[in-house]
């Protein structure tokens, strides 16, 4: 198996682990882009193929396909954030972000979906964003889609993803494929832990190789801590490196000057950022209205085997519940399934002793289900807040309100129907007092007199929008349309942080197109050439 | 109502007072486990993975002892802020004022029953006090995640592991 990145280092590649820094650097660059993922990526490639210099940077690690060993043993501390533990304020809330080269890119599922048409038409309503909508986006999801081989799977289903289609088409809800951002996909079912086969077109394979190709340069092990600015202009950014821990300060800094600097380290660490570096924000805007489609899960046991750790882990998916009340109404749902390999299944279910390890003997007919909530649209769903620890670091407050509970309830409910209607003989919401039911009308009475609260019905996200969000004007935003600051001329946000609520859809393929139109216009603007001719 | 209302205040003073005192204790930040944080890590393991664990005695005592290197290695990967919450819950659980009126285990942890363990456990999971309840859902993370890190527990639950072939 060839290792393109590997080879470009071989090759002459200029990546810098900071962890191996033996003094401080400062570095001059046109662009700093600060994160690597899909923001940080397509920014990258775009403005690198301008004729600009960049410097990437990028808080965890360089790893490629020889070292993706598919253990999550491995996986799980080397490519995500905290180890894949990260956690809200309150522990309710586990997180699932990606932290290495190509971000999240590099471990998710590869489920590739276009913003759909009504969350702009809220964002033009709601937050003044007229220049966006799908028809004025369409040509720049098509270009990345076409970048990212982004198309329809053909291969069929794994038997996890199957029951969501059989028990839909049984009750009459409408199912779907979902498209896929793979390339000689091998159907092995390890995306969660870097793709080791290069087939998933993520940043790491892609636009970064394409960037680092044309001369830019890639830090890695090195955190960004503070934008330095003055009349209206960051000048600077300072930055720590890292040991190769990931963790532990190195001691060393590195200070990076430039003409304009991205930020694209994701939802949380973006605006962290700028809280710690104390950008202007007179309307207190920054940090808040953060969306996580919190994830509900409902596991079920199927008579024959589902082996739901084989094959492309997410290929169906159901938008029935998310198209059954105004957008702004009772929150809707997305259903999807995950893949489950034993650390990830065996943490995620409820209990322990003889219980659990009963469940856990049944691993290989464990079917499960999500339901992804959309946040963000009802007036009552006002998402969390990224603020700083003592030592400056993130933290994100998310309250689980009623609005999210009365959600989560209707989407255990829906997802035990379906995993009855497909087969299952036992079903059980992830809740720490439900004790698991033998049939659709058990399940019907026991899931409606569940308690849903924090700690005891387990909430997961993978999927962190907002705190930078776009608006008209600073009353209501911290960016404009193009992610632009509303007041430091020479900073623009490029990633997940830009979404003024969530998107219903998982967010990748909303973060390379809206990245894609707000790079090419920067490029212009920095390079001195004709804008995008597509709108 | 009121009798217990006021053990969930008591019990959330004393646990305020503990913490303070853990969190002194590891003021210093992360560092290797103590032989009484591993003694009482491998009592709860020894109780959590019940059903999994083989009833051979010594068997048991050496996954125990393996899971133990388990969860020290996946608390070094946590971040700082998380490591520290975990030393102060570990510092808590190993000091006897807290093991009793906190867990509700009045012997050492080497002594004490798998039942009397069980019944802490179940205490926590569900306590109206978050914090315990975040501690328990901790403990069990961190318990089950590094028993089926391990290659030799995927036997038993019928995962092939990875496809072996031509990476």
């Amino acid at each position: 198996m060839l290792d393109p990145i590997r080879a470009g280092l071989a090759g002459g590649w200029k990546h810098i682990d900071a962890a191996t820094l033996t003094k401080g650097q400062t570095f001059e660059a046109d662009v700093v882009i600060i994160g690597t993922g899909a923001g940080g990526g397509v920014t990258a490639d775009i403005l690198s193929d301008a004729g600009l210099r960049v410097v990437l940077v990028e808080e965890g690690p360089l790893r490629s396909s020889s070292d993706f060993k598919m253990r999550e043993a491995d996986a799980y501390p080397q490519l995500y954030q905290e180890s894949a533990s990260r956690k809200t304020a309150d522990k309710a809330i586990n997180i699932y972000q990606g932290r290495c080269v190509g971000g999240s890119t590099t471990v998710n599922w590869t489920s590739s979906f276009r913003t759909p048409p009504e969350v702009f038409e809220f964002w033009q309503h709601q937050f003044g964003l007229r220049q966006l909508s799908a028809e004025s986006m369409s040509s720049w999801f098509a270009v990345m889609e076409h970048k990212l081989s982004i198309r329809r799977w053909e291969t069929s289903p794994n038997a996890n993803n199957q029951a969501l289609a059989i028990g839909g088409e049984k009750l009459g809800i409408p199912i779907a494929s979902i498209k896929r951002n793979v390339k000689g996909c091998w159907n092995l079912g390890y995306c969660g832990m870097g793709c080791p086969t290069n087939a998933k077109q993520s940043m790491l394979v892609t636009t970064i190789p394409a960037a680092l190709n044309r001369g830019a340069t890639l830090y890695t092990r090195l955190r960004a801590e503070r934008l330095r600015f003055a009349g209206g202009r960051v000048t600077a950014v300072d930055c720590m490196a890292l040991q190769p821990d990931g963790i532990h300060p190195a001691g060393k800094r590195v200070h990076l000057r430039a003409r304009h600097f991205v930020i694209a380290g994701g939802a949380i660490g973006s605006p962290a950022l700028l809280l710690r570096s104390g950008v202007p924000d007179p309307y207190r805007r920054l940090g808040k209205r953060t969306f996580l489609h919190p994830v509900v899960i409902s596991s079920a046991l199927m008579p024959e085997r589902v082996d739901a750790y084989a094959g492309a882990p997410q290929t169906i998916y159901s938008d029935h519940f998310l198209h059954q009340a105004p957008i702004d109404g009772p929150l809707g749902f997305k259903l999807e399934v995950p893949p489950l390999h034993p650390v990830l299944l065996s943490t995620t279910l409820q209990g322990y002793g003889e219980a659990h390890a009963r469940l856990m003997r049944e691993f290989t007919h464990v079917n499960a289900l999500l339901a992804l909530l959309r946040d963000g649209f009802n007036p009552d769903s006002r998402g969390g807040q990224v603020g700083l620890d003592g030592n400056g670091l993130p933290v994100l407050d998310y309250p689980i309100h009623d609005v999210i509970w009365d959600a989560a309830r209707r989407a255990l409910l829906a997802m035990a129907e379906i995993q009855f209607a497909a087969g299952a003989r036992w079903v059980s919401p992830a809740h720490e007092s439900a004790p698991g039911y033998a049939s659709w009308a058990e399940a019907k009475k026991g899931i409606a007199e569940l308690p849903l609260k924090p700690l005891v019905c387990r909430v997961v996200s993978a999927h962190v929008m907002g705190g930078c969000g776009m608006a008209d004007a600073p009353q209501r935003g911290v960016v404009d349309h193009r992610g632009r600051h509303f007041w430091l001329g020479n900073l623009s946000v490029h990633d997940g942080s830009l979404f003024p609520t969530s998107l219903g859809v998982n967010p990748q393929l909303s973060i390379y197109g809206l990245v894609a139109r707000n790079a090419s216009l920067l490029a212009a603007e920095l390079s001195g050439r004709p804008v995008p001719l597509i709108p | 109502m009121s009798c217990s209302r006021r053990q969930f205040i008591k019990a959330g003073l004393a646990g305020s007072c503990l913490l303070s005192l853990a969190g002194w204790l590891n003021a210093a930040g992360a560092r290797r486990l103590s032989d009484a944080e591993r003694e009482m890590l491998a009592a709860l393991s020894n109780t959590m993975l019940e059903g999994a664990l083989p009833t051979d005695a010594e068997q048991r005592r050496q996954l125990v002892d393996l899971t133990v290197d388990g969860i020290a290695t996946a608390v070094a990967g946590l971040s700082l802020a998380a490591q520290k919450e975990v030393g102060e819950l570990f510092g808590l659980l190993v000091v006897a004022p807290g093991r009793r009126i906190l867990a509700g285990v009045g012997k050492p942890w080497r002594e004490a029953s798998r039942a009397e363990i069980s019944e802490f456990l179940q205490a926590w999971r569900s306590s109206r006090l978050n914090l315990l309840q975040s501690a328990y859902g901790a403990l069990h993370d961190l318990i089950f995640g590094a028993w089926y890190a391990r290659s030799d527990t995927w036997e038993a639950i019928g995962y092939p592991g990875p496809p072996q072939g031509v990476f």
